[in-house]
């Protein structure tokens, strides 16, 4: 009985992926091809053409966030787990919580201040500032939670062969918690991959290919944002195949990651 | 010449809890000291206070003078990352580095302090595995994960990772507790054959063993060193009431 009623709700839980995965690929199949992946956006009025670019611009500002949010976001979060300190460590935690709710639009107008103004112009770097900012707290979080999980029998059996304990964190104690931290460092990639607020006034977006990280650049969620809103069948039938692109390209990344870390010696799960 | 662990007035804290109170004791180099008494009676917290692990606890502190090898583990200046380097140490629970496979486990010590030539680690791999009995097990299996072995197994690989940076002194935290008997027969055996390479204090619940491995014993009780001495005649032939009582199953 109980397990019945478990089995069903867990069912549930999987439906939406589902459901939403059939109907984008309902939707969208038919105009994914070799030209939508290699090819620039056409004029209105011409057939073909492809998203090229945007897939390109979204690497691009997924790889900024990363290489921003990610060293600092997994260092806060070791610091957050092992500080002996009590106040600072519980207001940074705090503020790592409310930033994680802190509507993605807001942030956006956040880097639009602080990267765009000044600057006065759109630019890659701007989005993938914006990114990194939503990265952050979920980082930070995750690897805190990790670094928490991995027995402090460990961290004693490092310090008594003596070794420094900067090296006891960095060799023995984020190891272990590697494997976690991936799986929390993918769900923030995921995140900010299909993020569209943040970028509006950031990346601002571009029909062209990437001319330079202080240039807008195209995103997928924003070319997906643009196409839907137009008027004409065939851009809405690219948005759709934008959207599966999306998805795929974020399953893809994930299932990569649990291959990766489900290696031979991989430590807390 | 070397001469032992020598200890003066040796007190512990955790915050405001006394611990340790005026511990006075000298263990005589390459030689085998039992540490016998009650559960928290401040045994462990003692031989983490020779190795300068007791300070790793929030709140800690320790007052009095730790001599080891004729070295000042608490002298101004003196490092505890140095400390420990000269002094192994094995925990009450195995606990291999899950994400190092057997040989990584063995050269961790040495590898983390910088050393890289392959041929050196392998060598000193091979010597702490055939000292801690290990070798032949898995000499096949070097790269298997540390904890995929048995835990008998693992324990023994600990001890190897603390012999392989060639310590002066091991600690050992009650180190069969969490084995069956033909592992900790194992371990005895081990600790015997170690016997007149480096000292060795060992903490340990059971009397027997204490009786088997070591040439001294201490008495411990609520935080005071009651008896010290020969182990036989600790056990035969106890100075003090407390340590008869002990001894006898009357309390503890």
């Amino acid at each position: 009985m109980m397990t019945g009623a478990t089995a069903v709700a867990a069912a549930l839980v999987v439906l939406p992926l589902l459901l939403i995965f059939g109907f984008l690929m309902y939707q969208g199949a038919s105009a994914v091809n070799l030209d939508f992946f290699t090819h620039l956006p056409k004029p209105v009025g011409e057939d073909g053409g492809g998203m090229a670019n945007a897939i390109v611009g979204s690497l691009v500002l997924v790889g900024l966030a990363a290489c921003l949010g990610l060293p600092i976001g997994i260092l806060g979060g070791l610091y957050l787990a092992e500080s002996r300190d009590r106040r600072l460590p519980w207001v940074a935690r705090f503020l790592a919580d409310v930033l994680n709710g802190v509507p993605s639009i807001v942030i956006g107008i956040f880097a639009y201040g602080l990267m765009v103004l000044p600057f006065r112009r759109f630019s890659a770097l701007a989005g993938g500032f914006a990114l990194a900012v939503i990265m952050l707290p979920i980082v930070v979080r995750t690897s805190e939670e990790l670094v928490r999980l991995v027995p402090s029998s460990l961290r004693e059996a490092a310090l008594a062969l003596g070794i420094p304990e900067w090296k006891v964190l960095l060799r023995v104690v984020l190891p272990t918690a590697r494997a976690g931290i991936i799986t929390g460092v993918m769900v923030a990639v995921a995140r900010v991959a299909g993020e569209t607020a943040p970028l509006l006034f950031t990346a601002f977006g571009n029909r062209f290919w990437h001319q330079g990280l202080d240039e807008p650049i195209a995103a997928l969620p924003l070319q997906i944002f643009a196409y839907a809103i137009s008027p004409y069948d065939d851009w809405h039938r690219q948005a759709w195949a934008g959207a599966l692109v999306l998805i795929g390209i974020v399953f893809v990344v994930s299932l990569a990651a649990r291959i990766v870390t489900s290696g031979r010696l991989s430590g807390v799960r | 010449m070397a001469d032992g662990i020598l200890v003066k007035q040796l007190n512990a804290w955790f915050g405001p809890a006394h611990v340790l109170h005026d511990i006075d004791i000298a263990m005589a180099p390459k030689a085998v000291t039992a540490l016998i008494g009650p559960s928290g009676c401040g045994k462990s917290t003692f031989i983490r206070c020779i190795n300068r692990m007791h300070e790793v606890v929030p709140g800690a502190r320790v007052s009095g003078s730790v001599r080891v090898e004729g070295q000042d583990v608490y002298g101004p200046g003196i490092d505890a990352v140095q400390i420990r380097r000269k002094i192994g140490m094995v925990f009450q629970k195995p606990n291999p580095f899950p994400t190092m496979s057997v040989f990584e486990n063995v050269v961790a010590g040495l590898r983390l302090a910088g050393i890289r030539e392959r041929a050196v680690l392998q060598e000193a791999a091979e010597r702490a595995l055939r000292q801690a009995a290990l070798w032949d097990e898995v000499k096949d299996h070097l790269g298997k994960s540390g904890v995929s072995l048995s835990g008998g197994q693992q324990q023994r690989l600990c001890i190897a990772r603390a012999l392989a940076v060639e310590p002066d002194v091991l600690l050992m935290d009650e180190p069969c507790s969490a084995l069956d008997p033909i592992a900790t027969a194992k371990i005895e055996e081990l600790i015997l054959e170690l016997r007149g390479t480096l000292t060795i204090v060992i903490v340990t619940h059971n009397m027997q063993q204490a009786g088997r491995v070591a040439e001294t014993t201490g008495f411990f009780l609520l935080g005071e060193l009651v008896e010290f001495g020969v182990t036989r005649e600790l056990f035969t032939n106890p100075r003090d009431k407390r340590t008869e009582d002990y001894i006898t199953g009357r309390f503890g």
